[in-house]
């Protein structure tokens, strides 16, 4: 590995590579995810009793999960919208990232491509921000909802899971599209010709020709969309209620409420694991590898 | 035929819609802050006002945010190119069998959810006796920032002419010399524009810096916290000046970018 590095860059430039490496690779990324997991595996016990008889690993955090019947249930609601905020995106992306890259001129594809770089550049907080304006109870959408006579009273969307859906799809929409983009760009016209002159129809010619071809892109999206969805912690607190808890919630009640941080750890590695999960599920399924994403 | 050309109009329809569902919420929160109500809302509308950027200049813990995350952001940005750029080179020139696991490490901050970085970050070094606060929110953001800066380094590298580098070592050159004439040299535009993205990066993080913040208060979440307690127009006033930021910024690199590939194409 030395050798490689001081055959190109001379002996200090490498060493100066490898510090720096190592640092990032060691200290920030591996080490913290490990002492994470050992702390999960700890009790919580007061300063008397470290090193007692108590003072051992065990899963006893992870049994209060287990038993925790409004924990569980949050972190199924957490797994299953996050499924479904994913799901959206992708639906509402997918023509926008296939007229982009396919059906669009060079001078609408530039215009469309500023147009999606903008909000995608702006705050996380302001664009969830934007929509606590628009569901709020005396709000514009509600105005316009019941001036077109569609509702007979105001709807409640930031006191239920409602508001928190709509919020992340708009919030993580961008990191669906631009993989998407990237995988459909490189697709050949003349492949859907070539459908179209064998007879496939318009949906045919998608499902059969341009999805298999855009699947690094649906699965590169798929994995960003649910990990931000599943580990959000800013649009469920700015959009949803105490009636619509997010997972990222509850762990952020063990640290700064309930004063376990064992505990929380313990609820974290859990929220990682449901992460690592879905990225192999993803990956199986699209038959991709780790490579594959973010090239 | 005429299934396809309709089609394609209803995709542009559909085109219009998704632009307007994107801009439309930033739109209304922008107006929202000339409206003179104590509650920000476009309707009803009471009086067209600009006080609200005046309470917004006079409030300090406003201020205090602002130089909390600009600090903040220089020492991601300190820590975070270096080392994504040290990551890039190291890539590009380690071919042995475990490049791919090195790649699939460094890209795993990415795929780690932010809170569990500033989690992991928090517990770390609580052990060592550093807790939470500018500096830890630093050493937490530039895990996975770090990693955007070595895609960047990395794309713009898989580009180079490495022939460059054998043509300056037959002529005399020292390894130094390559990195700083050639080298260098050839990384600067993905150096910078990896500046300015983990700067950004940086200031609008809100998940892992709330884990790892201690006493200290960013802008971002100054705004979070301002919503949920003690909302006025006053945060569409900042979210309106951030929003003009960032556009101007968008449309300034896009231009850049657009200027720089020109150049490209008339090189070659």
């Amino acid at each position: 590995m030395l050798k490689a590095l001081t055959d190109r860059f001379g002996l200090p430039v490498s060493v100066t590579i490898l510090l720096l490496l190592w640092f990032w690779l060691i200290v920030l990324v591996i080490l913290p995810q490990l002492i994470m997991i050992d702390y999960s595996f700890r009790p919580n016990l007061l300063p008397a009793q470290m090193g007692g008889p108590e003072d051992g690993y065990t899963i006893g955090n992870y049994q209060t999960l287990a038993n925790n019947d409004i924990h569980r249930t949050i972190f199924f609601k957490t797994i299953w919208s996050s499924i479904l905020v994913t799901f959206l995106t992708l639906v509402v992306c997918y023509p926008v990232a296939y007229f982009l890259a396919q059906l669009a001129s060079t001078r609408q594809a530039m215009l469309i491509a500023l147009l999606l770089v903008i909000p995608y550049w702006i705050n996380e907080i302001l664009r969830t921000f934007a929509w606590y304006l628009i569901l709020a109870f005396q709000g514009p959408l509600n105005a316009v909802l019941l001036g077109l006579g569609f509702i007979d009273r105001p709807i409640r969307f930031l006191s239920g899971d409602s508001g928190v859906l709509i919020g992340m799809v708009y919030a993580y929409l961008l990191f669906m599209v631009f993989p998407l983009y990237n995988a459909l760009e490189s697709l050949d016209p003349n492949q859907v010709r070539a459908a179209r002159n064998l007879g496939a129809g318009t949906i045919r010619t998608h499902w059969r020709i341009i999805i298999p071809h855009a699947k690094p892109g649906i699965a590169t999206g798929c994995i960003m969309t649910f990990m931000l969805a599943a580990g959000s912690y800013a649009v469920p607190a700015l959009l949803g209620s105490p009636g619509s808890r997010w997972f990222t919630q509850i762990i952020y009640n063990w640290f700064f409420e309930g004063g376990d941080w064992h505990m929380g750890a313990a609820y974290a590695f859990v929220l990682l694991i449901l992460c690592i999960g879905f990225i192999a599920l993803v990956m199986k399924v699209f038959k991709i590898g780790l490579g594959d994403i973010g090239r | 035929m005429s299934a396809q050309r309709f089609f394609h109009y209803t995709i542009r329809v559909y085109l219009v819609v998704f632009f307007l569902y994107m801009f439309l919420p930033l739109i209304i929160m922008s107006l929202a802050t000339f409206n003179d109500s104590r509650f920000p809302t476009v309707w009803p509308w009471r009086d067209t006002t600009l006080r609200w950027f005046g309470e917004l200049w006079a409030d300090t813990a406003m201020w205090e945010a602002l130089g909390t995350s600009v600090v903040v952001g220089f020492g991601v940005l300190a820590l975070a190119v270096p080392i994504g750029v040290s990551a890039g080179l190291f890539l590009s020139t380690y071919q042995g069998r475990a490049k791919n696991f090195y790649y699939s490490l460094m890209l795993s901050p990415l795929l780690t959810p932010g809170v569990i970085i500033g989690i992991s970050t928090l517990i770390f070094w609580r052990n060592l006796g550093v807790s939470g606060g500018i500096g830890l929110t630093i050493i937490a953001q530039t895990t996975f920032i770090a990693a955007y800066v070595m895609l960047m380094v990395l794309a713009r590298l898989q580009r180079f002419d490495r022939t460059q580098e054998l043509a300056a070592q037959s002529l005399g050159a020292t390894h130094a010399q390559i990195v700083r004439r050639i080298l260098l040299p050839y990384l600067k535009p993905a150096i910078i524009t990896a500046a300015v993205i983990a700067f950004l990066q940086s200031f609008e993080n809100y998940n892992t810096t709330l884990f790892v913040r201690g006493f200290d208060t960013t802008l971002t979440v100054y705004i979070a916290t301002k919503v949920r307690t003690g909302l006025t127009p006053a945060v569409n006033a900042l979210g309106l000046i951030m929003i003009m930021v960032t556009v101007l910024a968008a449309v300034i690199y896009e231009l850049l970018r657009r200027k720089d590939l020109d150049k490209a194409g008339k090189g070659t």
